[in-house]
């Protein structure tokens, strides 16, 4: 980069080449703000009009009558994804462990080979894939059940694939060493493995969180919608959350609407973004893919 | 061999992916059945999707009960799902591979001569490389939002010249956004892998930095890269709400320009759960499960072709080398 120093004593090709460097790194650094603006912008513009948004009554009403707020879909979002994650953390913890532990051969190979299709499956056609089997096929009707379902089978693949990673980081002389002492497999996963690794399962289980928070097309075919509070029952019983408030609430004709999606949208944002940010200050540049 | 019921635990427990994998491919597919059957393969080039009369009596056609006039073609969805993706592959790739360049090479040079004058400076490289990866975490639905509140609006003054803003130009551009990160990170990653040696030798042959990037670094590199946009490609495929909020929900009609509003087969699917719940002889929620079933098996093949190129497996020529 020194190189465009002393110019003149260059030939003609030379300047062409540096010239072009010069330009090469110019686009090269409009591209980096190409990326990079829109987040700020998007951020930006969801910040500003969602604080303006804000107010006691948003968490206080629910999206019915006049002075509305958010307090049913805030509870919707809140209790699908505490559910979803009683559900994909024993399953993808534990699938992750097996994957790790005892998944060296080629049954772990097609484990992991299905788990990252089903990561790579569009949410939409997991989320009609619910509807077919849950909402229609068993009758649960729009419900909680279904939904928290749905977005399990969606964090279940990161979870297994990020725990394995995590329990692949802890050095094996420390299973070798518990398992002299006696221990069996799962005092050697439990006591052992696990805890070294713990940071990093952590992480991936707050990944989960931000990723059910954020999620709205499966959530269309199971969770339905409702203006009412969780009913408290688990089938037969649509329930309302943020994202869709955001979907909807933005083509309506009224501002009061408008103010509610940007005030959705900024919680949203809020909560997947602390917790992304969160995770990557504290874990120093481990990548999880 | 004895019986350890913890390693069987834990296997039964990560059997349960394979086991809802294949549930969704065994239902989606057995539920489409009786619509693929009905529909045969004219499904994959009909263009016109047409419920029918969903409030007369269900008519009888080969022995399948349906609305009367019921008709399912899916090509403009699959158009406009492929065009769509394709455009936001053409606007993602010179974006990405410009940013990850230069937060790989550039930023370290310019951070470690600003330093030398502002001591307390903060890392830089750091965070620009978390906010590219924090693009990809923004929730699709907020991307939309944006695309209402700032893209759209922009596009009808400024661009559109029939003022419209919902289309395809629109959800390129959204999708384009959405996966950058994926293309950026899988190379900034990769051009951090190269070996110091291949960059010291070019530079020692008189290259000056931005050919030791282009001409020694990215030819390395070319293989992953191909990888991170296929695994984007698939990302956009299915990519749902964002779209469809800012699509403009073309039906029936294959896109003539950059502004015809357009349908993804992901954005379609979520359009039409009203239509489909009102129709008695639910011909039309099989197929939607036979549209939705293509769009798995297109998002699994592009899915697999990312994974054997990143692999090398298909990467003949650097593995003679």
């Amino acid at each position: 980069m020194s190189a465009v120093a002393k110019l003149e004593s260059r030939s003609a090709q030379e300047v062409r080449r540096v010239a072009l460097s010069v330009a090469g790194w110019g686009l090269c650094a409009l591209a980096l703000l190409g990326v990079i603006f829109p987040l700020l912008d998007i951020v930006g513009v969801v910040a500003g009009h969602g604080i303006a948004a804000l107010s006691f009554e948003l968490f206080t009403q629910t999206t019915t009558g006049p002075a509305n707020g958010l307090a049913n879909a805030i509870e919707g979002t809140f209790v699908i994804t505490l559910f979803a994650m009683l559900i994909a953390v024993p399953v993808g913890v534990g699938a992750g462990i097996h994957l790790s532990e005892y998944g060296k051969n080629r049954l772990g190979s097609a484990i992991r080979f299905m788990s990252d299709t089903l990561t790579g499956t569009p949410s939409i056609v997991l989320g009609y894939f619910s509807y077919i089997v849950f909402i229609t096929a068993l009758g649960w009707g729009f419900s909680l059940l279904a939904a928290a379902i749905t977005i399990a089978i969606l964090i279940i693949p990161y979870l297994a694939r990020i725990t394995e990673l995590a329990l692949q980081q802890v050095p094996n002389p420390m299973r070798e060493a518990a398992y002299a002492l006696g221990a069996t497999d799962g005092v050697v996963v439990f006591k052992v493995v696990l805890p070294a690794a713990s940071g990093a399962v952590i992480t991936g289980g707050l990944l989960g969180l931000a990723i059910s928070v954020g999620e709205t097309a499966p959530l269309i075919y199971t969770a339905g919608w409702s203006d009412q509070m969780w009913t408290g029952r688990f089938t037969q019983s649509p329930l309302a959350y943020l994202t869709y408030v955001i979907w909807t609430f933005i083509n309506q004709p009224d501002e009061h609407s408008h103010q509610l999606a940007y005030a959705a949208a900024f919680l949203v944002m809020l909560v997947v973004l602390a917790i992304n940010v969160g995770v990557r200050l504290m874990v120093k540049r481990t990548k999880f893919s | 061999m004895t019986i350890r019921p913890f390693r069987l635990l834990v296997l039964c427990i990560s059997l349960l992916i394979p086991a809802a994998l294949c549930a969704v491919v065994l239902f989606l597919a057995g539920y489409a059945g009786q619509a693929i059957s009905f529909n045969g393969l004219h499904f994959l080039w009909d263009e016109t999707w047409n419920l029918g009369d969903l409030y007369s009596d269900p008519v009888t056609v080969n022995g399948y009960t349906l609305p009367m006039g019921a008709e399912y073609g899916v090509l403009a969805f699959i158009v406009g799902t492929l065009s769509s993706s394709g455009l936001a592959i053409l606007i993602a790739v010179p974006l990405s591979v410009g940013a990850a360049i230069f937060l790989a090479e550039a930023v370290p040079v310019l951070e470690s001569r600003a330093r030398q004058k502002l001591s307390w400076l903060p890392p830089i490289r750091p965070v620009l490389a978390m906010l590219v990866e924090l693009v990809a975490v923004v929730p699709s639905v907020v991307f939309g939002l944006w695309g209402i509140a700032v893209l759209v609006p922009f596009i009808g003054h400024y661009i559109s010249p029939t003022g419209n803003g919902y289309g395809l130009l629109a959800t390129a551009i959204v999708l384009a956004l959405m996966i950058t990160p994926i293309i950026a990170s899988t190379l900034y990653d990769a051009l951090l892998q190269v070996p110091k040696e291949n960059r010291e030798s070019a530079f020692a042959l008189g290259s000056t930095h931005f050919e030791v990037v282009s001409k020694a670094m990215m030819p390395m590199v070319r293989s992953t890269l191909a990888g991170g946009i296929v695994l984007a490609l698939g990302r956009a495929l299915g990519e749902t709400m964002a779209v469809l909020m800012v699509s403009g929900g073309g039906l029936n009609m294959l896109p003539t320009s950059l502004f015809s509003p357009i349908s993804t087969i992901a954005s379609f699917i979520v359009s039409q759960l009203d239509s489909a719940e009102s129709d008695p002889t639910s011909m039309s929620v099989k197929a939607l499960a036979e549209i939705a079933f293509v769009l798995f098996v297109i998002t699994l093949a592009v899915n697999i072709a990312a994974k054997l190129l990143s692999s090398g497996a298909l990467n003949v020529r650097s593995r003679k080398a």
